[in-house]
């Protein structure tokens, strides 16, 4: 681990211009991805600023019916808050399902949302990788890419991001929310990741020294169903293999709203638009999931070792449709 | 030899003596000792699977405040070995990616571990060699398997036997390589002072230590100590010391006086540790209509590394399972840039098993029999191999108890039931366990009257974990006609006399074995109320009885699964072991041996697999968020028991090992449950959901 500076903000403003005016500062939430960088040797910032002290460990509904989740709040905490369990349930199950109680209790919203890659070339600094390493090549392209990206990915680079929080944020179409020392701005949750193209060393849209503050959720109108469901290779503290988050509501027998995400299969949540629409106002049967299903798969392209996972995410997807539709019928 | 029922001490289920000062951390493990200006060691990897280094440069890792000393291969003293695993430093040539080329000695772990990343090493590489496939030329047979079997056995005829036989399968099942994760890592702490070495380390065998080190640092045995007073698990890899105590002992030489102590990373462990090799194997078993084999083959594939050879037994299981007249067991071995493969929990025996039970599941149904009668079918009355008798063998029994527990009778029989409502289809499996009775002679035990009716019990054998500290303590309680609280018990240092590894699930026999003829001397010679001062030393020979009778122990397996419709997922609710193992010493701590063994096999069936990049020739998976170890929640209810076995050739206390016959079967028995779930035969571990979705 390389010396560092550490210092704490205690409010947003220091914050931001402490990492700005230091080229090689970063922020530093719970730590849970950082610190294992630097040991790794994969990053090494000159300062680390804290953020957990500042005043954004708040969840709050917004006067349109939605809620504000605080940048700092813990993931427990988050996935125990009961507007979240009542109202977002997809995002409470995703976050339960990530990582262990230990890690929840310390890893942030923002934090979480800017977790890096797992991939694990990406993490084994003696190894070719252009995302850390801009350049040097992609070793997972025909190495071992089991957990690698079916999606919109790259020659350049076939990581997948490994949030869960983030995949039911973007089913619930939620909105994160930047400042910067000049400015302030609004992302989507779907725009916030980038896919990698020939830059897979940028995961993101943020800018350098942008500081997450808060994510916004919009209302569900009565009668939507959320839910989160992921598969992994053991019951519990694996990262997925497929995730699908899934909105839905039905009325009159046909679909009204549907809104899905994957994760596990690219560079970003991947929100299924074309699944989407096959499905809005269709009545909700087996043989339309999978046929969304398809369409929305039908543009991926395996890797060596991971085109199991195409037909993993669309009986995932089915699945998921299938049990959020008994339980609105019933 | 004769049992022996003493104070009753043995077969109860004490608490572990030590359970207290663990859970309150009040144990110290190796790296926690010797604290009082210590340096810290990081070593320097090989950042290539093969080829030589060119160049080491230090000058900026030299400038990091506290650095202490930087070692660097080829530039430090000669060690005497042969054993390339063990010439730590002593060459530029690199064997595998990760292969120790240097080491950073500072104040702090942080700076030794910052310092070091800034040695940039330069190197001369070709591309490695890595991939094991069962058809690559350069194949070859070892002269033995671990640890001292024939590398092929032939009897009969098989090819004829196969064109008889009304049944013949022929199959291929893998297992990948695998890698023993104790959660203590290995660590060390090396001191030399005045020409004497003396370690702390994590090993399974503090006298197997010493005798590797000394001669290797051309030292005689007495300027050596090591001690290892608690260990938190091996699993084999702590058996034999690797090059990370060599590295340990050898940078401590050069800051003499200085403490040097020495934690493996997780990441390391999974170059310097030992693994289980990746195996396959060729299974052809033929059999008469009424479901008796005849002829049986197990031909495997494994490997070894370039620099040291290690080639697992996995196909000696195969030799002595079943009955059939004719039989052929080989072993071939290719030699391949990879980290040096060892012990891992039932070396030979547990990939072997998962091939044979397996096979042995295809063949009962294509016969049409019932899995579990298929195995009593096919029992031999003696050992196929040497006709020697048994010295007991009660597989049968624990096959029919276990079915019977299990509710076995009650399975719906055509494979591939309906899921229930939440997607999940159910099923079960069955397969056997069994584990050789191993005794190495030589552990001596010292027994000192200390008055008052207490005893000191003197012998330098390892706890890893197991619960030796209080199976000993039992045994020394009984053979003296004493409660266990009159026992002092003092293990884990080369100062006490003599004690083999822990390993081969033979520890128990081989100290116990030692314990009961001090005692046994003791009280003969002093009388049942010896005074204080007298003493007894016992020393653990050959089995007379090993040429008379073929000694082993059994078990039976019985899993359920749930595999998930959608996603190939596959939970386990529910296992059962039932096992034959002669006398239990203590209840409670062989409980906890066999759960831990079943709950490692079953992480072997549903998880563990280490990938090696066939270009880069690293284990890509080198950490425990990548390499899957089954978690809290992937293990359902899991139920031991085992039968009243009475065996009186084995040891004196009539017991067998059982801390590697629990991994033995497990992961048969899951993928027969799968196959009994979903029709879907897997023949390569670790069933994971991409080999079930369709
Ligand atoms: C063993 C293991 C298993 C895991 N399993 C899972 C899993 O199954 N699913 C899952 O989703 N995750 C999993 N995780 C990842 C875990 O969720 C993340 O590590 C965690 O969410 C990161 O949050 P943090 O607050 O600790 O971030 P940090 O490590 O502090 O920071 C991560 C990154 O975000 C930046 N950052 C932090 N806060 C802000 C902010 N407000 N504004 C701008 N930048 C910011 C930091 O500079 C850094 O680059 C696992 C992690 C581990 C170690
Ligand atoms: S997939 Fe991306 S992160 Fe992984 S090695 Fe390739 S470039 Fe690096």
């Amino acid at each position: 681990m390389i010396p560092f500076e550490y210092r704490r903000a205690e409010d947003t403003d220091s914050a931001v211009a402490a990492v700005e005016e230091a080229p090689r500062a970063v922020f530093l939430a719970g730590g849970t991805n950082l610190v294992d960088h630097l040991k790794l040797g994969i990053t090494a910032p000159e300062e680390l600023v804290d953020v957990t002290a500042l005043p954004l460990d708040t969840i709050e509904s917004t006067p349109d019916g939605g809620l504000r989740i605080g940048a700092t709040v813990r993931n427990s905490d988050l996935a125990a808050s009961p507007p979240v369990r009542e109202r977002y349930r997809a995002l409470s199950l995703a976050l339960l399902s990530g990582a262990s109680a230990q890690l929840r209790n310390r890893a942030t919203t923002g934090g979480n949302l800017l977790q890096r890659t797992r991939c694990p070339y990406f993490q084994e600094v003696t190894t070719p990788c252009n995302k850390r390493s801009p350049g040097t090549g992609c070793s997972a392209l025909h190495g071992h890419n089991k957990n690698h990206a079916v999606l919109g990915a790259s020659d350049s680079c076939v990581a997948t991001h490994p949030s869960d929080m983030a995949v039911a944020m973007a089913a619930l179409d939620g909105t994160v929310h930047v400042r910067s020392s000049r400015d302030e701005r609004t992302i989507p949750v779907t725009e916030l990741h980038r896919l990698p193209g020939e830059q897979p060393h940028r995961d993101t849209v943020l800018e350098r020294g942008e500081l997450i503050t808060a994510v916004d959720l919009p209302p569900l109108p009565e009668g939507t169903y959320t839910a989160y469901r992921k598969v992994r290779e053991r019951a519990s503290y694996a990262f997925a293999l497929v995730s699908v988050a899934a909105v839905l509501r039905v009325a009159n027998g046909v679909i009204d709203d549907v809104r899905l995400a994957f994760g596990g299969l690219a560079h970003k949540p991947w929100r299924a638009g074309t699944a989407e629409e096959r499905l809005r106002g269709a009545i909700p049967e087996e043989a339309t999931f999978r046929e969304a299903a398809e369409a929305e798969l039908s543009v991926a392209r395996p890797l060596a070792d991971n085109a199991f996972k195409i037909p993993l995410a669309r009986n995932t997807l089915g699945a998921v449709l299938r049990d959020l539709t008994t339980e609105v019928l019933r | 030899m004769t049992q022996d029922v003493g104070s009753g001490a043995v077969g109860s289920p004490v608490e572990r003596l030590d359970g207290q000062a663990k859970v309150t951390g009040n144990a110290p493990y190796a790296f926690e000792q010797l604290t009082e200006g210590a340096v810290y060691l990081h070593p320097l990897r090989a950042p290539v699977a093969r080829g030589r280094v060119t160049e080491m440069d230090t000058s900026a890792a030299e400038a990091v405040g506290g650095v202490r000393a930087i070692l660097l291969a080829g530039q430090v003293e000669q060690l005497d070995t042969r054993d390339r695993e063990l010439a730590v430093l002593q060459s530029r040539e690199v064997a595998f990616r990760g292969q120790y080329v240097g080491a950073v000695l500072a104040t702090t772990p942080e700076n030794a571990r910052h310092a070091a990343s800034l040695v940039r090493v330069s190197c001369a590489a070709s591309p490695p060699d890595v991939a094991l496939e069962g058809d690559r030329a350069d194949l070859y047979a070892p002269e033995v398997v671990n640890p001292r079997f024939g590398t092929d056995t032939e009897q009969g005829d098989t090819d004829s036997a196969f064109e008889e036989a009304a049944y013949f399968i022929d199959r291929t099942y893998r297992t990948p390589m695998e890698h023993n994760n104790p959660m203590e890592p290995h660590a060390t702490v090396a001191h030399w002072d005045g020409g004497e070495l003396s370690l702390y380390d994590s090993t399974q065998g503090a006298h197997s230590v010493r005798a590797t080190l000394a001669p290797l640092f051309g030292l005689p045995t007495d300027r050596v100590r090591v001690q290892a007073p608690h260990v938190g698990g091996g699993f084999g890899s702590k058996g034999l010391p690797h090059a990370n105590v060599v590295l340990a002992a050898l940078a401590a030489r050069s800051v003499p006086g200085t403490p040097v102590k020495f934690a493996v990373t997780r990441q390391q462990i999974f170059t310097v540790a030992g693994h289980r090799t990746p195996t396959i194997q060729r299974i052809r078993l033929g059999a008469t209509r009424s479901g008796e084999l005849t002829a049986i083959t197990h031909d495997v594939v494994e490997h070894t590394s370039r620099i040291k050879e290690f080639a697992e037994q996995t196909a000696v299981p195969t030799r002595n399972m079943y009955r059939a007249a004719n039989r052929r067991t080989t072993h071939r071995l290719a030699a391949l840039d990879v980290p040096v493969p060892s012990w891992m929990r039932a070396p030979g025996e547990c990939p072997g098993m998962f091939a044979l039970e397996s096979a042995v599941d295809e063949m009962a149904r294509e016969c049409g029999q019932d899995p579990v009668e298929f195995r009593i079918r096919n029992e031999p009355s003696e050992d196929p191999e040497t006709g020697l008798p048994f010295s007991s063998h009660n597989l049968a029994t624990c096959l029919r108890r276990g079915a019977e527990g299990f509710g076995w009778y009650d399975r719906n029989a055509p494979a591939r039931s309906s899921p229930d409502a939440a997607g999940w289809i159910p099923g079960v499996g069955v397969a056997a366990s069994t584990y050789p009775v191993f005794r190495s002679p030589g552990s001596r035990a010292l027994v000192l009257a200390e008055g008052s009716g207490r005893y000191r019990v003197s012998i330098g054998a390892v706890d890893i974990g197991t619960g030796a500290r209080t199976a000993l303590t039992q045994i020394a309680a009984d053979a003296l006609g004493t409660e266990v609280s009159a026992i002092d018990l003092r293990i884990a240092d080369t100062a006490l006399p003599y004690a083999n590894v822990a390993g081969g699930s033979s520890g128990t026999t081989c100290w116990g074995t030692a314990i009961h003829e001090a005692a046994g001397k003791l009280r003969a010679e002093h009388g049942s109320a010896p005074l204080p001062g007298a003493s007894a030393e016992g020393e653990t020979t050959s089995n007379p009885e090993s040429g008379r009778f073929a000694m082993h122990a059994y078990g039976a397996q019985f899993a359920e699964v749930r595999v998930h419709a959608d996603t190939g997922e596959v939970r386990v609710p529910r296992m059962l072991g039932v096992f034959a193992v002669g006398r239990v010493i203590n209840p409670r701590t062989a409980r906890s041996q066999f759960l831990g063994g079943m709950t490692m096999g079953l992480s072997m069936a549903l998880h563990e697999e280490a990938v090696l990049d066939h270009e880069l020739g690293h284990v890509v998976n080198q950490d425990l968020a990548e390499y899957h170890i089954a978690t809290n929640a992937d293990v359902g209810a899991i139920e031991i028991t085992w039968l009243d076995e009475q065996d009186p050739h084995v040891n004196p206390m009539g017991s067998k090992g059982i801390g590697e016959i629990g991994i033995v079967g497990t992961a048969a028995a899951v993928a027969n449950a799968v196959q009994h779930a979903t029709g879907v035969r897997v023949r390569q571990l670790p069933i994971t959901p991409d080999k079930l979705i369709s």
